[in-house]
């Protein structure tokens, strides 16, 4: 058991590496990134000192060394936009977003579970169609544009909620619904399959013929194993959430770090850019191998599997 | 097993069964609707996109580059001030809405069908090998599919368009290469399954080297899946080339695309909200058409899945 703990922290860890490179080489792509950095009309001498100060002009594996050893302390150099170190400017933002997509997800399954055990336990029946129909609808339906709607109808027309920021404690209601609709689809589908697939198992025939009640067999045989899928899918939105959120803080100028990133990037901030994307990867991955260790002490098959 | 209350054996008698309750016989007609029918709706709805892209200038006679200031911001034909001359209206600069919305489809199906026309290849054709093959290769692909599939898609697809500026090639390219990653998982994983079938066994016993299994045996297997798999991709590619567009990082801003009509709308959202409307209803269309089609192709190509979905 210790073993597949330990490979899976080997694998996270060499995925961060990945990371890094990635990041690293996104901003070289173009071949300049002090043009990419700099605004268009700084001159040749401006260029050249930024390069300087950047220290573009190194070697590019120098380069590397320096920024993933510095990345690894959780420097990721000063925001060019703020003068100010770009890993502080994303950690204020992270309770906002933490907040938008843990409220997004528990909307998601407070929904989509239930609808997903009637529905895998009563297939075709009402609440199934009703529920089958709406998964569609969340996942055909653009989040961008229904953000919109929803000012335009509940925050304009209604005045039911305030149509953004993060003032009171109402304003999280429409981002985070917004954020759970395609979410919530995605649950309600899966729930519902395990369902199916589990009512058909060997085992539960056994406990039905045996005279075990059906209220037993649906909590003690079936629920449990639904769990155990349900487990890694929520934890997989998770960080979907944290790291797709950069439409709905931005309509919703929710202070997040998605909000943050469409700033960063329209000041060309570059640094702050790359400081987010490593930042959100790294609790992606952290949050992955989370789920994977709650996964393997839930299903001892994961365990001794191969 | 699943099966057991959920087929009734013949239709039209169950429809006619009086014995049944109302609500019995709303959700038969509901779930015949969705199983027989949803397929045939799905591939309607992508037709009507299609036929709307090719055919954009027969349907509108309008130019939807032509400004006219005077007309801006006109609603849709239906509600008050509104014409039939501008069926979903006009923008704030005065382009006919209609005419926009049809070349957007242009834009939307182009990125759609190019990118996943590279992402599918390359990743069938470098996952296929990668199962095939084994050993190093096969590690180092993986290691590379794990790496893109376990990042925050959004964030990375985000940050290069920002840096690679605004263009379709761009886009198409973007796209195309980060989504192929799940083409290569897919294919892969097939692979190995197919190694170890009959036919593959007797072709190699057969005498046949390894690229004549994979190219003419293996591949032509693969086709199935893949295509389940390019529906649901392509509609994703266009949601997020219209977000992209949003964001302003997509097509640049003088072309007609569904994303850039949503980004000029967003700022006239409460006096003129038609203008951000219809292009996101064309995505909701599109988007759902698609994904109907994908669940049908998916029950028709893939036998195996059929009793998941019952």
């Amino acid at each position: 058991m210790h073993r597949y703990f330990l490979a899976k922290l080997g694998q996270s860890i060499l995925l961060l590496l990945g990371v890094l490179l990635l990041v690293f080489v996104m901003v070289r792509i173009t071949g300049d990134p002090a043009a990419l950095m700099m605004s268009r009309e700084s001159s040749p001498e401006q260029l050249e000192a930024f390069r300087e100060k950047m220290g573009f002009n190194r070697p590019v594996l120098v380069q590397f060394a320096d920024f993933s050893s510095k990345a690894i302390k959780g420097d990721f150099g000063l925001s060019l936009h703020f003068r100010t170190p770009a890993l502080q400017m994303v950690l204020e933002r992270l309770p906002a977003t933490l907040q938008l997509a843990a409220v997004g997800l528990l909307m998601a399954i407070v929904v989509a579970i239930p609808l997903g055990l009637v529905g895998g336990f009563n297939p075709g029946g009402l609440t199934d169609s009703v529920g089958r129909s709406l998964a569609l609808l969340g996942q055909s339906i653009p989040n961008f544009w229904l953000a919109l709607i929803m000012i335009l109808f509940f925050a304009v027309r209604l005045g039911w909620f305030p149509s953004f920021g993060r003032d009171e404690i109402k304003s999280v209601v429409m981002p985070a619904f917004v954020m759970a609709l395609p979410v919530m689809g995605q649950l309600m589908r899966l729930t519902r399959s395990a369902v199916l697939e589990i009512r058909g198992e060997d085992y539960i025939r056994t406990a039905r013929s045996k005279g075990l009640e059906p209220k037993t067999i649906y909590f003690k045989h079936v629920l449990r194993n639904v769990a155990i899928p349900l487990i890694s899918v929520i934890g997989v939105q998770f960080g979907y959430m944290l790291g797709g959120s950069i439409y709905i803080e931005t309509i919703f100028a929710w202070p997040g770090m998605g909000q943050l990133l469409e700033q960063s990037i329209g000041w060309r901030d570059f640094p702050l850019v790359q400081a987010i994307a490593v930042f959100t990867s790294v609790i992606v991955l952290a949050l992955n191998l989370l789920t994977d260790m709650a996964y393997a002490l839930i299903d001892p098959r994961i365990r001794y599997g191969n | 097993m699943a099966t057991e209350n959920t087929r009734p054996q013949d239709s039209a008698d169950t429809l006619l069964d009086v014995e049944r309750t109302f609500t019995d016989r709303l959700a038969y007609a509901g779930r015949f609707l969705w199983r027989d029918r949803s397929g045939v709706v799905g591939l309607v709805l992508f037709l009507i996109v299609v036929l709307a892209a090719v055919f954009a200038p027969q349907l509108s006679h309008y130019d939807p580059l032509e400004q006219n200031l005077r007309d801006n911001k006109m609603p849709p034909a239906w509600s008050e001030g509104g014409s039939w001359d501008h069926p979903f209206g006009t923008d704030n600069l005065g382009r006919d809405n209609f005419a926009r919305i049809l070349y957007g489809a242009r834009v939307s199906l182009t990125v759609g069908f190019f990118g996943v026309l590279i992402a599918g290849g390359l990743g069938m054709v470098v996952g296929a090998i990668a199962g095939y093959v084994g050993g190093r290769f096969d590690d180092v692909i993986m290691a590379l599919v794990n790496l893109v599939l376990s990042l925050p898609y959004l964030l990375f697809v985000v940050f290069i368009a920002s840096v690679l500026g605004r263009s379709l090639l761009n886009v198409i390219l973007i796209f195309g290469i980060t989504d192929s990653p799940i083409f290569a998982r897919v294919a892969r994983g097939e692979v190995l399954r197919m190694r170890r079938s009959g036919y593959v066994e007797s072709a190699i016993s057969a005498g046949a080297r390894w690229p004549r299994v994979l190219f003419d045996h293996i591949m032509p297997n693969l086709i199935g899946p893949l295509i389940t798999l390019a529906t649901f991709e392509m509609s994703r590619m266009i949601f997020y080339e219209a977000g992209l567009g949003f964001l302003g990082l997509s097509v640049p801003p003088s072309v007609p695309s569904w994303g850039n009509m949503l980004a000029a709308g967003r700022k006239y959202l409460t006096s003129s909200p038609w203008i951000a409307a219809f292009p996101g209803l064309a995505i909701m269309f599109t988007s759902l058409g698609m994904n109907l089609l994908g669940d049908w192709l998916r029950d028709v190509l893939d036998p195996r899945l059929r009793r998941a979905r019952k």
